[in-house]
């Protein structure tokens, strides 16, 4: 089966995220879809699998042209897709998940549960995906999930899967066996679109390359004779050196020592498992890991938001295991959390509001029980300013700003004040590729005036490009360290999988 | 990194404060005053429904203005509603600003309420200056502790407060039933559940009984007025008020940014309930001199409007809690004149709260008014 | 540095903090009640407590209960007590709701018996009410898991019993009983699916759409009550439900009585809870209907429309509550009474919650209060020295308890009270 995409727009409000989009995705081949966050790519995919209808442009099966009036539609179509978030119901089975919506029945419209099992063992026999049918989503690892959502597709009888940013949650091994999928699936003469922001990745395993800026189509051709420079050039609009500028650490004292730290999860799971470490004064230490091997605990615990359940965090010499996030603010914790628009801003307030988040309480802002909004907002006018803000006033709702201004917003305020530590979780995630750049020379900038930086992140790039010291965190442990300036992905990769030789 | 705003320049620009665009003066004005008309529109459908004329439908309408602003004795009734409403309302707005959904305004009313005629009639020869912030605070303090319980329960168990609130209103009616039974409380010489009466040094005194006796109005809208300002001061102002609003909007955030969240559910609940404890005061000091059974007469059901209504921001409450006070005085009168049932103001009000909860109904209903709705989100 | 062995080994290394304390909580509780029935109820008690079983005239009659009660008592606080200090000490993960639903069990009987000691009540006539007084909890309960399913919070359910009672006594007066009960059903449909479109289209809060729906249709209600049946009394006079006996079944002693001699009501609540609970769970429509609560992205992307569904649900609650509505007037006095729900609405939410989301979960838990509502009738006749205010009050009480979860928490469907919007 062949889709064009003819002319394809698609606007929400006055923003354009699809402009006159073309594209051809042709059976038994691997269409790479390349783009920033931001570019698109999501939109464009969501138009084609029908949860958008496109303002203008076609799209045609088979050179019919077809409408969809809902999701249902475009799976009825044979269009499957494999979202990043993945779509499945944790409190439901493997078969139930798989069956949702195509549901094998008996009288009075009853559920036949048995069938749905044996029509999912059936899938795993041919495709080799041993997933269990009757376990439930929540118990199931994320490697497993993913194959869960591809079953739910091949179980719809697709003959075009997109997968969206289907690496992100994978370690580099899971990552291989996933590849291994995907070209059995285009063998077997699906058509696929991967949709990613990973240069290497998809000059490995796509057949054809379109490349997305701006909502718009910008460029594409055969991956064998194309570079990663070229590609990156054309995915963000200038050249880029993926290089972060780093002079070599000079490591000072201990700032931050953490010794068997144990840390549980809210239903009493171990999160942290025994973790110790140091980080000093003028170093990035950056923790790889995928994605739910304790990273988020951790940050939290150190952070002050999360208790501790055993061992004990110094700083300085001074024992704060048992410390608030306030005291440890105070203490010169800066905090880049990992979820900004739920912990680490508010939405609905004002720029200024948000620049004084955490610090509002300091007697720079407040006298006795009330705000000096005026300085506030002459404060937050000269970060917004400083830390590269774009924003009509500090009034402004934050909630209007784009990702990489919100972000700014968060780092101007973490890092406008006098640090020693700076604790940042994904501090790119989901940015364009300018305020990636800014915000890791904030990052360096923050080590070079001294400060102890620890960093956590999923994308092992931004791991390697800005450590100095490298900790491979796996199932709630430090599995292993690396020496930021000689590390090879490949053995930190193997590390994320658990495998320590 | 080096300052990149020598001059200033960029950051004073950002210090500019945009004019409020059109969208803001939609939502702000146009929503409130299509409610409004729209829900006495469909008031007068209704008594239409029920075989009211359309004769006495418009003398209704007449003496609904009549009732509340026609005259100075129709002012003075719009305002003694009005404080209570207010009053309450405050409270309630307080809480949905710090993202707590508290409907037990009701029960707070009446265990304030009862606080303060216990502390009312209890200390004769004291003198007023003593006796009536006596007796206010003591109805403060007993409705912020009535309603810390659903707070507590809210912050340490997570019980949600919504029906937590409803089950204490429920459980005040038969508490306050229960406490007018009492020989210390009832009056002498009375079979039914009647409290003694509030001496006079804690009465809250009648403002214009120098003109006209009957004149009802009291000197808690000038509690009503202070509340108001104050509440502004708290949220707007504050610490304090930063931290609930905070809390209101993203939890996740206020605890980010080191505030003690079961702290602040507990101090917001208590705050709330301090303030509808005042508004039970209000009643019991100014306007019933005792308590009865059920004395709340449902003031704390429709001081959620209010606050639904005045968008929970203290201004906006004083001026919801003036029209529904003049719509309920302005009830009475229909009552009396055009013999329609004060009940259908229960109607209109559920109906201004329908329109103003649901601002793409407005749009629907009455396109015309707006300008074209713009999407701007994106997933 | 670590091998996958200690890794392993790690994990029994789990922490159950939060279930130790459940259980200490529950025996601490256990042992209050232990107490309680010692110092209070074992306390100025003599004689021994007649519980009726079965009327003389009844075709199969049993002989009276009659226990003594110093000695019950006793029997009872030790048993408790041994059951609080087993929860205490060993805290018994395994057993923790069993032996404190028992418990409870048992403190209810020792305040039965203590409060009947030399006297003599019907038991058959207390458990007979508490079946009829738990028919409109259930049925709100009922109204509640089917919207909150769809992740539709309904506290609109209040309104949606008062519609039903006002459109019951209005139309059974007009056209008899079943038209009556057809239009409560009819209302409470209406109200669920304006519910509906207030939530899904307008996305208005959903706890703001509950409360505003209560408040107009109490404005309603208590309008037309007091402009029109004040003058026409004729419209508020509808015909009762007779009980309906069912051949054998209801000669039965005690069961009988309780469960088969019964109004339309009672069965009608039963075949709902047990269709409600094969379509939730047992059918191709309640699995969608389930996953539109649970992650209903997810279910769009499967094309499972979730507004359809949203509004399907929802409206159907809403005529369940009407159902149950109807109750209050078609099934009891005929009349209708201005606000005469009486709060039944909110603790029928109490009910779903105690009863996990889980239509028989919520039935049983309206038996629950229906018995401390019917208790609480039946012991003004009993004269003890308990103010009746403060019985009263024990079902909001226990309400609080139950949502406090301090008798274990539950979780409810995760996107509960989310609004969904498509873009």
């Amino acid at each position: 089966m062949n889709i064009e995409l003819r002319g394809i727009t698609k606007r929400f409000g006055s923003l354009v995220a699809n402009r006159d989009v073309n594209m051809d995705i042709r059976a038994g081949q691997v269409l790479g879809l390349l783009g920033e966050n931001g570019a698109g790519k999501s939109t464009l995919m969501n138009v084609l699998c029908g949860l958008y209808r496109p303002n203008e442009g076609q799209i045609l099966i088979d050179g019919k042209p077809v409408a969809f009036d809902g999701p249902g539609d475009a799976i009825a179509a044979g269009i499957g897709m494999v979202h990043q978030h993945f779509m499945l119901i944790p409190v439901f089975t493997v078969a139930e998940n798989v069956v949702l919506g195509v549901e094998p029945t008996g009288p009075l419209d009853h559920l036949d549960l048995k069938k749905a099992r044996e029509q999912v063992r059936e899938i795993n026999d041919t495709y080799g995906l041993e997933v269990d049918p009757d376990a439930l989503i929540e118990t199931l690892p994320v490697g497993i999930q993913q194959r869960v959502e591809i079953i739910k597709v091949l179980f719809r009888s697709a003959e075009v899967v997109i997968f969206d940013e289907p690496t992100a949650v994978l370690t580099p091994q899971e990552v291989e066996d996933f590849f291994k999928i995907v070209r059995g699936l285009r063998d077997d003469g699906k058509a696929i679109v991967f949709i990613t922001h990973k240069l290497n990745e998809i000059i490995e395993i796509a057949d054809r390359i379109s490349v997305l800026r701006g909502g718009e189509i910008v460029g594409g051709g055969d991956p064998s004779e194309m570079t990663e420079a070229e590609l990156a050039e054309m995915m963000v609009g200038r050249p880029v050196s993926f290089a972060v500028d780093k002079t070599p650490a000079r490591p000072g004292e201990p700032l931050l020592e953490v010794r068997d730290l144990v840390v549980l999860r809210d239903n009493d799971d171990i999160a942290v498992n025994h973790v110790s470490m140091t980080i000093h004064r003028g170093e990035v230490v950056g923790i790889a890991g995928v994605q739910g091997n304790g990273q988020t605990p951790l940050v939290e615990a150190l952070t002050g938001l999360r208790q501790v359940a055993g061992g004990e965090v110094r700083f300085k010499g001074e024992d704060i295991t048992h410390a608030g996030a306030r005291k440890r603010h105070q203490l010169g914790f800066a905090h880049i959390p990992e979820d900004r628009q739920r912990t680490g801003l508010v939405p609905a307030f004002s720029i200024a509001e948000n620049m004084v988040l955490d610090c509002y309480y300091d007697d720079r802002f407040s006298r006795g029980p009330n705000m000096l909004w005026k300085v506030v907002n002459e404060t937050a006018a000269r970060n917004a300013a400083e830390f590269d803000v774009r924003a009509p006033s500090v009034f402004e709702a934050v909630r209007k700003l784009s990702g990489g201004n919100q972000q700014k917003v968060i780092v101007a305020r973490e890092l406008s004040r006098d640090t020693e530590m700076l604790i940042a979780a994904q501090p790119t995630r989901g940015l364009d590729v300018g305020s990636i750049e800014y915000i890791h020379g904030r990052i360096m900038h923050a080590r070079d005036e001294g400060d102890g930086v620890l960093i956590v992140s999923s994308e092992l790039d931004e791991i390697l490009a800005l450590s100095d010291r490298i900790l491979v965190m796996f199932e709630g442990r430090i599995v292993a360290e690396f020496d930021g300036a000689t590390a090879e992905k490949s053995k930190v990769g193997l590390a994320m999988a658990g495998a320590v030789a | 990194m080096t300052y990149q705003d020598p001059t200033g320049k960029l950051s004073e620009k950002l210090l500019d404060r945009a004019a409020p665009d059109r969208a803001a003066f939609e939502d702000l004005v146009i929503v409130p005053l299509f409610a409004v008309v729209v829900a006495l529109i469909l008031g007068a459908l209704t008594m239409l429904a029920t075989n009211v004329d359309l004769a006495t439908i418009g003398k209704s309408y007449v003496a609904l203005l009549n009732g509340s602003v026609g005259s100075l004795n129709a002012i003075s009734e719009t305002l003694t509603a009005a404080a209570p409403l207010t009053l309450a309302g405050l409270g309630l707005a307080l809480g949905f600003r710090a993202g707590l959904f508290n409907i037990g305004a009701e029960g707070q009313i009446l265990v304030g309420g009862m606080a303060t005629v216990i502390v009312g009639f209890s200390f004769p020869g004291m003198p007023a200056a003593i006796h009536l912030p006596l007796a206010l605070l003591a109805g403060a303090v007993a409705g912020g502790l009535y309603a810390s319980i659903a707070g507590w329960l809210r912050a340490a168990t997570g019980a949600h407060e919504v029906i937590s609130t409803i089950m204490l209103n429920l459980i005040s009616y038969r508490l306050i039933d229960y406490m007018l039974r009492l020989p210390f409380i009832q009056r002498e010489g009375r079979a039914d559940p009647v409290s003694k009466s509030v001496l006079e040094s804690a009465e809250l005194p009648r403002l214009l009984s120098f003109i006209d006796p009957n004149l009802r109005v009291h000197a808690g809208i000038f509690l009503m007025f202070a509340a108001v300002a104050a509440v502004y001061w708290l949220l707007f102002r504050t610490r304090l008020g930063f931290e609930f609003r905070t809390s209101g909007e993203s939890p996740d955030a206020a605890r980010y940014a080191g505030m003690r969240a079961g702290l602040l559910i507990v101090l917001v609940m208590g705050l709330a309930g301090a303030l509808a404890g005042l508004a039970g005061a209000n009643q019991v000091l100014g306007v019933l001199g005792r308590a009865t059974p059920g004395f709340s007469a449902g003031i704390g059901f429709d001081a959620i409007s209010v606050a639904l209504l005045g968008r929970s921001h203290p201004i906006g409450v004083l001026l919801a809690g003036l029209l529904f006070g003049a719509l309920e005085a302005g009830g009475r009168q229909m009552q009396v004149d055009a013999g329609v049932s004060i009940d259908l103001i229960g109607i209109i009000q559920a109906l201004i709260i329908v329109f103003i909860a649901a601002p793409l109904l407005v749009r629907a209903l009455f396109p015309w008014g707006f300008s074209k709705l713009t999407k701007t989100s994106k997933e | 540095m670590t091998s996958p062995a200690d890794i392993a080994a790690a994990a029994p290394q789990r922490l159950g903090k939060g279930r130790q304390r459940q259980a200490r909580i529950s025996g601490a509780v256990l042992l209050g009640l232990a107490a309680l029935v010692a110092l209070v109820f074992a306390q100025d008690v003599a004689g021994e407590a007649t519980f009726r079983l079965s009327r003389p005239t009844d075709p199969l009659a049993l002989p009276d209960l009659v226990v003594p009660a110093l000695p019950f008592s006793y029997a009872a606080a030790a048993v408790l007590a041994f059951l609080g200090v087993r929860q205490f000490l060993r805290g018994g993960v395994r057993w923790t709701s069993l032996s404190l639903g028992f418990g409870l069990f048992l403190a209810v009987a020792a305040f039965l018996v203590w409060a009947t000691a030399g006297k003599s009540f019907s038991l058959t006539g207390m458990l007979q009410a508490t079946v009829v007084r738990a028919v409109p909890i259930a049925l709100g309960g009922l109204a509640g898991v089917l919207s909150e399913r769809v992740a539709v919070v309904n506290i609109a359910i209040e309104g949606m019993l008062l519609a039903g009672a006002f459109t019951g006594a209005l139309i059974g007066s007009l056209m008899g009983g079943l038209g009556g009960l057809a239009a409560a059903v009819a209302i409470g449909g209406l109200f669920g699916f304006i519910l509906a479109a207030l939530v899904v289209t307008y996305r208005v809060d959903q706890i703001i759409a509950g409360v505003v729906i209560n408040l107009f249709v109490l404005g309603v209600t208590s309008y037309v009550s007091s402009q029109v049946y004040q003058e026409y009394r004729f419209l508020n006079n509808a015909p009762v439900f007779r009980p309906v006996k069912i051949p054998f079944l209801g000669d039965l002693p005690v069961v009988g009585p309780v469960l088969f001699n019964q109004n339309v009501f009672v069965y009608g609540a039963i075949v709902m809870v047990a269709v409600a609970t094969y379509y939730l769970f047992y059918t191709r429509m309640g699995l969608r209907a389930r996953s539109v609560g649970e992650h209903p992205r997810a279910a769009d992307t499967l094309g499972i429309n979730v507004y359809r569904t949203r509004y399907v649900n929802v409206t159907i609650a809403g005529m369940v509550a009407g159902f149950g509505g109807a109750w209050f007037t078609l099934g009891s006095v005929g009349r209708f009474d201005e606000g005469m729900t009486g709060g039944r609405g909110y603790i029928g939410l109490a009910a779903m919650i105690f009863g996990r989301w889980h239509p028989v979960g919520a039935l049983m838990a309206a038996l629950v209060f229906g018995f401390a509502d019917a208790m609480q009738q039946k012991l003004a006749l009993l004269n003890t020295p308990i103010p009746s205010e403060f019985l009263a009050m024990s079902p909001y009480i226990a309400t609080i308890i139950v949502v406090a979860g301090l008798i274990g928490r539950s979780r409810p469907p995760a996107a509960d009270g989310q609004p969904y919007a498509k873009e």
